[in-house]
Parts: structure tokens; sequence; C-alpha cells
């Protein structure tokens, strides 16, 4: 299986990545390489191999519901690109 | 238009808090009111490196629910992210359950005057909840127009559960029905506060419509985020008639995400984010897998107590159906449970626990069943104002029937006449008034045959007998 040109910009806006064309070009041809040589596997028969969600094989660690501390306000914020008195500022959400 | 020839078809998705200390994938604190951004770390702000842990008691939580719901319980639960950007998901994607939930499919009975409603549970998964936003700027106040957006990350992680209905409520008065009752089931658990005013509660619901008899399913309206059970039912029928009217008029009905304008009683197409649901779900790499033990399952499956429904049922042949809905969702169905069991006569125990104990605004756990089910026995033998003293008393610690019990009314004739004549005799120059054509006086007289008697005598009885000798 093989991803088109419409396909690649789908994914890429969903990323909200910007593209230029010879991007496109570049990066459609690289994809297809990836989807080719992991495409090998499917030529095994697994029908009877469940699915891998994770590499180790380990289930069930969990944390105990006890609070620890949180970062101070001024610490959480350092990193904020903006700030109004102790809120994340962001450009507009949903435009 | 005619929406009679129409059936509603309607199906619910329904997000509610956990009750935990902490956050579903770090320990930061759960506080409602918290100052803004005060309860944030690493893994909840998306700082690189930061890895997940999840809330062992959130997990327990999201089974017990699941068995509640009589779903399966996965023996083995994957989490997923759901990829979309957005201000109040810092890490570009929420860590939800997708291909594996914890809880599969279930049923939910749903008591109606005319027999059990099943409605099936789709599943019931578990997720992290989004920070809160608010926009700022522009015109309304509301995300499209916003110059600007504030975001508070107190509560971006909260463990939520979803739980996802089949299309089987067919009324906007059912489908309250089912949430309300849903709502109770899931408070009573011990694992939500589920209060939609505070927005531990919420629902997407989605509506369609087809004729009476119809096959298959028409384009539905995905209504989202509604936050009081008032709304639910407006927006639902609101979504009806809308429906009905387009598809009568022959105009096309489209597949959307629709908001509620409470101030016209319409839906209107939200303006969307130009964004399909494209959320490229794939398993979590950062979480291992979750293999619910079975001596956790059987642990947990004992701790469930009797859900909402069943008491109703139980209840009902005793009681009637309305009566045994009010006594389960007003939660006083505890206190009725116990007055019979202490044997007090059901429909008497119904009432009393529907009006005078309601009225009387005391704690129905608080009361004690076992001396107030002996002042229900006695309650038509006793004066009215006694009655309800003793009902408003049985609350206080160290209630006892037995002093109330001791004003029962004297209604016997036979045991009041000596009384009455002895009044009488104490009295010549009242009853000589009454003989000359006074009888307001009467009232003295009965209430001297009452302060005998200590208030125990019945005053229509007396009045009766007062009468009589008066006039031989």
């Amino acid at each position: 299986m093989a991803i088109d040109r419409e396909q690649l910009l789908h994914v890429a806006h969903l990323a909200r990545l910007e593209l230029r064309d010879e991007e496109v070009e570049r990066l459609g041809a690289q994809l297809n390489d990836i989807l080719a040589a992991v495409s090998k596997v499917s030529e095994l028969d697994l029908s009877e191999v469940p699915p891998t969600s994770h590499p180790l094989d380990v289930v069930n660690v969990f944390g105990a519901d006890v609070p620890h501390e949180s970062l101070p306000l001024e610490e959480a914020l350092a990193n904020a690109p903006e700030r109004e008195g102790s809120a994340f500022r962001v450009p507009p959400a949903g435009s | 238009m005619a929406v009679r020839d129409w059936e509603a078809v309607i199906g619910l998705e329904v997000h509610a808090h956990l009750k935990t200390r902490t956050k579903m994938f770090c320990r930061c604190e759960l506080e409602y009111g918290a100052p803004e951004n005060t309860r944030t770390c690493p893994v909840c702000l998306a700082h690189p490196g930061a890895l997940p842990v999840p809330n062992e008691r959130a997990i327990e939580q999201t089974i017990k629910l699941g068995l509640a719901l009589d779903c399966g319980i996965a023996a083995r639960a994957i989490f997923a992210r759901k990829n979309y950007f957005y201000p109040d998901l810092p890490k570009g994607y929420q860590i939800s359950q997708y291909e594996a939930p914890l809880a599969g499919r279930g049923r939910f009975r749903l008591p109606r005057p005319d027999g059990d409603r099943e409605i099936g549970i789709v599943r019931a998964h578990l997720e992290e909840d989004a920070a809160k936003t608010v926009h700022a700027g522009g015109a309304t106040g509301r995300s499209v127009g916003a110059d600007y957006s504030l975001v508070d990350f107190n509560r971006g992680g909260t463990p939520l559960v979803e739980i996802v209905t089949e299309p089987d409520l067919r009324s906007a008065e059912e489908a309250v029905w089912f949430l309300r009752l849903l709502r109770q089931t899931i408070v009573e658990l011990g694992i939500s506060d589920a209060e939609m005013e505070k927005g531990t509660l919420r629902a997407d619901v989605n509506v369609s419509v087809r004729r009476r008899g119809e096959e298959g399913y028409r384009p539905r309206w995905e209504i989202k985020n509604m936050n009081s059970f008032t709304f639910v039912g407006r927006a639902i029928e609101a979504a009806i008639r809308q429906q009905v009217a387009a598809h009568e008029a022959g105009e096309p009905v489209e597949q959307s995400t629709y908001d509620y304008d409470a101030d016209t009683d319409r839906l209107t197409v939200h303006r969307s984010k130009e964004e399909a649901d494209d959320y490229r779900y794939f398993p979590e790499p950062d979480l291992v897998p979750v293999e619910p033990p079975a001596e956790l399952v059987e642990r947990l499956r004992a701790e469930l107590p009797e859900r909402p429904a069943d008491r109703i049922r139980r209840i009902e042949p005793a009681v009637g159906f309305d009566a045994a809905v009010e006594l389960v969702t007003t939660g006083r169905d505890r206190l009725y449970d116990r007055l019979v069991a202490a044997g007090a006569e059901a429909r008497v125990a119904a009432n009393a626990v529907m009006n005078e104990v309601a009225a009387a605004g005391i704690d129905p756990e608080a009361v004690d069943a076992g001396e107030l089910a002996k002042v229900l026995g006695a309650r038509e033998r006793l004066p009215r104002d006694v009655y309800l003293e003793a009902v408003a008393r049985s609350a206080d610690p160290g209630f006892a029937a037995a002093p109330f019990l001791e004003q029962e009314a004297v209604s016997d004739a036979s045991a009041l006449e000596p009384v009455v004549e002895a009044v009488l005799a104490a009295n010549p120059e009242q009853v000589q008034t009454y003989l000359g054509g006074k009888e307001g006086v009467l009232g003295y007289l009965v209430g001297q045959v009452m302060r005998e008697t200590r208030g125990k005598a019945d005053p229509r009885v007396v009045n009766r007998l007062l009468r009589e000798k008066l006039r031989a």
C-alpha cells in the first residue's frame, strides 16, 4: 500500500505542518519507503499472533492515589509563551 | 406536522469525573476551586520526557462502574492516544481507551410504568479530562471570534469515565429519566459526585427520528456538553421538532454537531473547527496494558450496592410504581425499608416517609426506625399534632415512641363519660350560661375535659358527649 499526495497533505494538516512542494515530494517518497519496509511483515501468516500494544511484557503498573506536591505557580508558568495573571495565555482556540 | 407519526432514536455519551484524590496519570491533587494553575506538574503540563502512571483507584472505580452496568470487564485493557490539537490538551493527544476499554458491552434496566426497558451499554472507558479554557476578548466570550484564550491546567488530567449507550432511548422524557437513574447509580457507587452544575457530569446527546415502524436510522444530530437535565430534555425535544419538520418538508437533514440555544429553544449547527473526526488512535506506548485480576473484580462485585432500578422493582409491588420511584430517587427508600422491616405497613411507611418525614426536614438515615414504626402503627389513634411531633423528633438521639403513644386520643365514649360528667358538675355556672343560649361556652367545657385528660381525649367525641349531656 502507498499513500498518495492527498493523504500526505491531510496528515500534514492534522499535524499542523505546512509543507513546501519539494517537501511533499521528498516526504511522500520517504513515507512510502517506510510503508514498503514495514509491509514486509504482512508476508507472514500472523493470524494467530495477538497485536502487540507494548514492547515490554509487563502489565498493571499503577500509582497509589496519594497526592504529591505540585509545581509552584511560578515554575508552572515559567515556560508559558505568554501569561495573564496566573493563567497561560494562548492564541484563540477554535478560530 | 405530526410528531406522533415519528419516533425518536436517542443515544447518550455520559462523562463523569471520578472521585479520586489525584489526577489520572500524575499525583497532582484534585481540588475543586483551587487557585488557578496550582495543581500541575511536568506530566499534566506535558513537559518533554514526563511519563504517565495510571491512578489505581480510578481503574478500580471504572471496573466497579462496569460491573454495576452489567458490562463485561476486559481481560486486557489498553490505553490509547486520541490525537488532536487544542490549547486545553498540552500533549497534543488525550489518553483514552479505544479498541480495548476496561468495560465492554452491558445493559441498564430502566423501570417504566408498563415494565422495564433495557438500555444497551456499548462500553465504559477511562480517560483524562482536558484543562479549562476561558475565551477572552472578542464579542461573545465564545471560542469563535475570541482574541485569545486563558488556560487553567488544574482540571487537566482529571480521571473521567465515558459511558456510551446504544441508541435505545425513545423520547426526551425517557432519556432524562435514564440519565437521572444512571447518575444516581454512579453516585451510590461512591465513584463520582456526578453533579451537572459543577461539570462533574456531562452528557453528549445523539438524536435522530424515524417514522414509526421504520427500520434503520436516519442522520443524527449530536448535541455536546449538556450540563443540566432540563436542557437535555429541551434540546432533544427541539431536535425532534426540527428534524420531523425537515423530513416532512422534504428538506435534507445532515449529520452534524449542533448547539442548543435556550433562549430561542432551537438547535443551530455548531460552527465547526473545520476538522473531521480523525483522531488517529493508537496504543499509548508510555503505558502498559491493564489486566484486572479476577480477585479484584470479584472483590469489587461483592462491594456493589443494590442498584436504584432494582430497588424500584423490589418496592413497587407493595407501594406502586410512582411511590417506588419517588422513594428511591429521593434516597429515602432505605428508611422505608427499615420501617417495613420493623413491622410498619408498607403503604403507611411509604406515605409517612414521602410526606411527614420529608416535610419535617429530618435526616432519614438518623431516624430510629423501630420507634418510628411504633408511632406509625398508632398513627390513627394519635392526635394529629402529637403524631407530627413524634415524626419530627424521630431522628433525635434517644427518640422513644412511648411518651407519644401515651397521648393516644381517647375516643372511647364510655371512658370519657365520667370525665364529662365531672366537668359539668364542677362548672354549674357555665352549664347555666349554655342552657341560657350562649353556646360559645361549650369550647370552655371542651377545654376543661381536655385538661382533665391531659390532652388525650378526642375533641370530636368530647364535643358530642357534652352536647348530649347538656341536652338531657
